[in-house]
């Protein structure tokens, strides 16, 4: 953090742009100096010049700090000027924020990561520490489910990925058209005990909130328990310091305490409507 | 409990102290009546106060009136909190602004200077221990809140009636100020006398006793000061069961009063706005015309509104029942398990400017009730 105030966001400089989907692109950007190393799960604010300032997580390998990479999709006003960046351009950033994926815990088990949508960015820079050592873990499995093929985020990176002996990735959209060959439903569909111990295994997962509820059930249901499955939360958020309240989730602020939480930190809200 | 010296001085010296006070340098604030209601604002001196106004409060309700008793703080809680001049309604917190093609942030100044709370409640006091906990301690730290409060001067004022809204005492808050104040006051109208006791709460408030060389109080003025005290506390309008309370709480998502409430509950966000620990802000941008700056400000906000919990899609909180739901179990639940105790101070504030008199007493015993 600079030393300003904790909501006064830092310029920083686009140094590349990668236009990842037809709303989506990969923005690289000057760490704020004195910049904090940031952890995988972690996010950051993003400003631009009289639009507003969004939340937006880090979705490069951690263990290139030298860079910060964001994957946006554009939904609204700011996302959408961010997905319009050139290199050169300035904008506002503040961070690292909230909490990790706990990666210590998957040491040594089998790793299953269930992405939906844009929720494989967050997801991305732990998925580039797994596959940095590889053999630290039992079987590694990435299931993604994207919309249509054409919305499938980081595609050749989840080719390579594949390619990887201790990798397995399986990718499936909702719907495709004829010339889609690979699987098509909902990503639960993917999920198989084949490919993972249940009494052991870590579960990391992020995605729309109804994919994910669906995702932990059927794991509860294969005898996963609740403790080794991890997600991350998406509320409103206006500071990511705990000062505004808009981030709140029954007892918790997504923004100190999430956006990663343990299943069980959150089940009871979970399973209620409008929290 | 501090050790420190009880003094009192004759009504008519009020003045003397608050002067004492503004010499220092410290802008005075306090109650004033104005519209109907005691609310907050600059003081000139002792003139300024409410002298011989009185409230009277119910669900929904709030109504000053004429007493004969001319006390200096015969009232209780007004619409106004502190808060106004901790955390402003509206607060410009940094321009952003293009010179050449770089982009500079400009951090807007806290100038308040040095500013002194006349006339604080012990509610009111743990109001201001809760929000410094909110912006004052933890991994961030609000700065502006921070420089703000570290130039006030606190006089408080211990509660000598209870309202028919207040409920300090089931919420272990009033009537009497025990900490977190550099003077604290018992206004004593008795026989012919009026009278004030005072004590400081820091050296700053013993070096303006010293100062104003008032004589001790007597064994019997305390006494009598104690029984005002005890008296308030006997008279409270409403009581809050808190026993066990969070957990009932945190466990009631799915209850079904909270669509009873929301069938009455107009979403206003009066209870928000007039309570002295809703702390929720939001931001808005304001580009200037020429687009070469833009301002960010920060303004209250309520979790009644829909664009509170809005994301991509649509508000999380759609209904009513949910908001209400959210705000209820934030203050005398999450709070509990935020910030170490609950958000809710007793004040009565949300009871009297609910517009459907709404009282959080009631609904609360109501969602612990049915569920056991
Ligand atoms: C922890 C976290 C990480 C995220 N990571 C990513 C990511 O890596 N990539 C990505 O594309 N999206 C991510 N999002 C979602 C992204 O923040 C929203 O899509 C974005 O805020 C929408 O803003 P907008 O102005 O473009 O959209 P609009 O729909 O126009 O939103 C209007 C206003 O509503 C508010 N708003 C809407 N949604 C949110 C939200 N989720 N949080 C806070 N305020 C909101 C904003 O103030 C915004 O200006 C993340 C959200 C969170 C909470
Ligand atoms: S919830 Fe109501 S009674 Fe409690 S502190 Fe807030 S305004 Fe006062
Ligand atoms: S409880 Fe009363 S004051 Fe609060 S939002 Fe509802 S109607 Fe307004
Ligand atoms: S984003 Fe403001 S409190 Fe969490």
């Amino acid at each position: 953090m600079s030393n300003g105030h904790v909501l006064t966001p830092v310029a920083t400089e686009v140094l590349s742009v990668r236009h990842e989907l037809r709303d989506t692109a990969t923005l690289s950007l000057l760490p704020p100096p004195g910049g904090a190393p940031f952890a995988p799960g972690q996010f950051s604010m993003l400003y631009v010049m009289g639009l507003g300032e969004i939340p937006i997580s880090l979705s490069g390998d951690p263990a290139e700090s030298g860079l910060w990479i964001h994957t946006i999709r554009g939904v609204g006003n700011v996302s959408q000027a961010l997905v319009r960046a050139i290199p050169g351009d300035r904008i506002g950033v503040r961070g690292p924020f909230g909490s990790a994926w706990p990666l210590d815990r998957a040491r040594g088990r089998d790793v299953l990561v269930v992405a939906g949508g844009i929720g494989l960015a967050p997801l991305r820079p732990l998925i580039y520490r797994l596959a940095a050592e590889p053999e630290a873990y039992g079987r590694i499995t990435v299931l993604y489910g994207a919309r249509t093929p054409e919305d499938i985020l980081y595609f050749h990176q989840l080719q390579a990925w594949k390619e990887s002996a201790r990798f397995h990735v399986r990718v499936t959209v909702d719907s495709g058209a004829d010339d889609w060959s690979g699987n098509l439903g909902p990503v639960t569909h993917l999920i198989s005990p084949v490919d993972f111990d249940p009494a052991s295994v870590v579960v990391f997962t992020c995605g729309p909130e109804i994919m994910m509820r669906f995702v932990i059930r059927l794991l509860l249901g294969l005898g996963v328990a609740g403790e080794r499955i991890f997600l991350s939360m998406e509320r409103n958020m206006k500071c990511a310091v705990g000062f505004c309240g808009h981030c709140q989730y029954g007892p918790h602020f997504v923004c100190k305490e999430g956006p990663v939480f343990g299943y069980d930190q959150v089940a009871h809200l979970l399973a209620e409507k409008e929290r | 409990m501090n050790a420190r010296t009880i003094f009192r001085f004759d009504a008519s010296r009020l003045g003397d102290l608050l002067d004492g006070i503004a010499e220092r340098g410290y802008r005075l604030l306090g109650p004033v009546a104005r519209e109907g209601a005691v609310v907050y604002d600059e003081l000139g001196g002792a003139d300024d106060l409410p002298r011989g106004w009185r409230d009277h409060q119910d669900p929904g309700r709030y109504r000053l009136e004429r007493s004969d008793r001319n006390l200096f703080f015969e009232f209780n809680m007004g619409p106004h909190g502190w808060k106004k001049y901790l955390l402003p309604a509206e607060e410009p917190l940094w321009r952003a602004l293009w010179r050449g093609e770089e982009m500079l942030f400009e951090e807007t100044n806290v100038d308040d200077g040095k500013r002194a709370f006349i006339g604080v409640r012990a509610c009111e006091l743990a109001a201001l221990a809760m929000l410094d906990r909110v912006f004052g301690e933890g991994d961030f730290r609000d700065d502006r809140y921070l420089a703000r409060r570290a130039n006030l001067f606190i006089v408080a004022v211990n509660c000598t009636r209870a309202g028919r809204t207040c409920f300090c005492t089931s919420m272990d808050t009033g009537p009497e100020a025990r900490s977190g104040f550099d003077l604290v006051l018992t206004e004593v109208a008795h026989g012919g006398a009026h009278f004030f006791q005072v004590a400081a709460g820091t050296t700053r408030g013993d070096a303006l006793l010293d100062a104003l060389a008032f004589e001790e109080a007597s064994p019997a003025d305390r006494n009598l000061a104690k029984r005002l005290l005890d008296e308030a506390a006997r008279s409270m309008g409403r009581h809050l069961n808190t026993g066990g309370l969070p957990e009932r709480l945190a466990g009631s998502g799915e209850h079904p009063h909270w669509q009873r409430i929301a069938a009455r509950c107009l979403a206003c966000a009066n209870c928000t706005m007039v309570c002295p620990t809703c702390f929720c802000n939001t931001v808005v941008d304001r580009p200037a015309l020429d687009g070469r700056s833009a301002e960010r400000i920060r303004c209250w906000d309520s979790c009644f509104s829909a664009d509170f919990s809005y994301l991509h899609g649509g508000s999380i909180r759609q209904s009513t029942g949910s908001r209400y739901r959210q705000w209820m179990t934030h203050k005398l639940s999450s709070w509990v398990d935020q910030f170490g105790a609950s958000g809710c101070v007793g004040c009565g504030r949300c009871i009297a400017w609910c517009p459907v008199g709404i009282d959080i007493t009631e609904e609360a015993e109501r969602i612990g009730e049915e569920l056991s």
